[in-house]
């Protein structure tokens, strides 16, 4: 199956032995998307980095610029102003929207329902709005710099991100009712794809896949960066572990995100957006890691420099490269129609994953 | 539990070797490459340390001779988290495999050993993971060379 195979966002190769319609083996196969952008990291000084991290996961670029960022600053020691911590916030959990309603599209569109993906491209078109008019870019953006973000937000961003917001929150409930009360949806999901939690501890599987596992672990809260200690949300848990119970964290996260992004707007502090840094600028001989919560699970940069102004090493540590690992035990006799939807559920991006 | 107190705790149990804080990395503790394999199992299995959690390994290359194997870890038990670094031979790297110990390792294990060409013995399945079967040479080493590869000049 694969490497040009619809459901797999991407390319990713499972060689499967099928006895009739079940499978026997599974063997995932990655690696065609591998653009070295480790090694491109290792050439390039600490600022030039950041549109190379953008294309390690298309559909959340807020996250990857994030996490290296905040590396850099851990390592350099530096200290953003308040207020770009709070633009921050604010874009990652708008990407975690988008990236979420990307994942509810497409995962319908995989198990073979079509209008959940045209309610969701419609909305997830006006978070890409609000994006581009902030920094002009609709998926790769380039926004998140070294001490601060690319350039301010002002009172009509988010205005009009609170005007979505009012749109938007009422719209949970419609995605919802396509798909909760739909038998076919129910027999496609509930039960299909059940992975125990000690099964998840051993694979390392993290984000909403280990929360549908019924354990509410995520890093915005065990190990709080930016401002997340000083917003009030919850972790929503299922204890199923199967694909329904994947699907039924995602809808809750909506909602928290939406709580998060209220609170922001009314905390966000005026200010400095940034820090004025030399382009050049050099960072001090170490080694650091720091991860934080992409909307697919624990993303991590581990980043070592040598004292120069380029990365000596920098080591992205990604939740997609993790969970394909899962396929191989997980895959284990079920039928081929429910490959698209375990894999599906699981929102892997193999960019992410090949590098 | 500090990383410190993970270098103290390793001390107790063997004492033997030496276990100390990496000066490149606070959060780091070094571990002596003899005995790899039985200290990961003790960090897992310890009711004090319980590193049920297995994050990523990675390297970092340090010519001429030098070539560094991280382990980052965490316990969902006890929220501690800490990395552990093994100093490798560059000229010839290899080191036990921990992915009996946990599944995640596996993959990990194998782009190092597509990437910086470190052997871990032990390991089911040591193929090359991101690059073709056929490739040669090992990108992610600093001394690698390739036709398409422009070192930027300083």
């Amino acid at each position: 199956m694969g490497p040009q195979h619809p459901s797999t966002h991407g390319v990713l190769r499972m060689v499967l032995k099928m006895d009739g319609e079940r499978v026997v083996d599974c063997d995932p196969v990655v690696g065609y998307l591998h653009r070295s952008i480790e090694k491109m990291a290792e050439n390039r000084t600490f600022t030039q980095v950041i549109p190379v991290t953008d294309r390690l996961d298309y559909c959340t670029s807020m996250t990857s610029n994030y996490v290296y960022v905040l590396a850099v600053e851990k390592l350099a020691d530096l200290t953003p102003p308040p207020r770009a911590e709070y633009i921050r916030v604010i874009m990652t959990e708008l990407n975690r929207i988008a990236s979420h309603l990307l994942w509810y599209g497409t995962f319908c569109l995989e198990i073979g329902a079509t209008t959940p993906f045209l309610y969701s491209f419609r909305d997830r078109e006006k978070v890409l709005d609000l994006f581009e008019s902030a920094c002009g870019a609709r998926l790769l953006y380039n926004y998140i710099r070294i001490g601060g973000v690319s350039q301010d937000i002002n009172q009509k961003f988010l205005d009009r991100m609170i005007e979505f917001l009012d749109y938007w929150e009422p719209i949970i409930p419609e995605y919802e009712q396509l798909l909760d009360e739909n038998p076919i949806f129910y027999n496609r999901t509930v039960g299909v794809g059940t992975v125990p939690l000690a099964m998840c501890r051993n694979y390392g599987v993290s984000g909403p896949n280990v929360r549908a596992a019924g354990v509410a672990e995520d890093v915005r809260r065990d190990d709080p960066f930016a401002v997340y200690k000083e917003l009030e949300f919850d972790i929503p848990v299922e204890k199923e572990s199967d694909v329904f119970a994947r699907y039924r964290v995602r809808m809750r996260e909506l909602r928290e995100s939406a709580r998060i992004l209220r609170q922001c707007y009314e905390k966000i502090p005026t200010g400095a957006f940034g820090l004025p840094l030399n382009y050049r600028f050099k960072v001090p001989p170490g080694e650091t890691y720091v991860h934080i919560e992409s909307p697919r699970g624990d993303i991590g940069c581990y980043l070592a420099s040598s004292g120069g102004d380029m990365p000596w090493r920098c080591k992205f540590r990604t939740p997609s490269f993790v969970h394909i690992q899962l396929f191989k035990k997980l895959l284990e006799g079920v039928l081929i129609p429910d490959i698209m939807a375990i894999c599906a559920s699981f929102d892997i991006v193999l960019p992410e994953t090949d590098r | 539990m500090t990383p410190g107190e993970f270098a103290a705790h390793l001390g107790e149990q063997y004492s033997e070797h030496k276990f100390s804080l990496d000066e490149l990395n606070e959060e780091c503790v070094l571990l002596p490459l003899e005995i790899v394999p039985q200290c990961f199992e003790f960090l897992r299995d310890d009711d004090a340390t319980q590193m049920d959690y297995f994050d990523f390994s990675t390297c970092v290359d340090r010519p001429p001779d030098r070539l560094d194997l991280v382990y980052s870890m965490y316990s969902t038990v006890h929220k501690h988290r800490a990395q552990f670094k093994v100093i490798l031979d560059r000229h010839n790297a290899a080191v036990p495999s921990v992915s009996h110990l946990w599944e995640n390792a596996n993959w990990n294990e194998r782009e190092i050993y597509d990437l910086y060409g470190v052997f871990f013995p032990g390991h089911k399945d040591l193929r090359r993971l991101m690059m073709p079967d056929d490739w040669e040479g090992h990108p992610l080493r600093k001394d690698y060379a390739h036709p398409n590869l422009v070192v930027r000049p300083d």
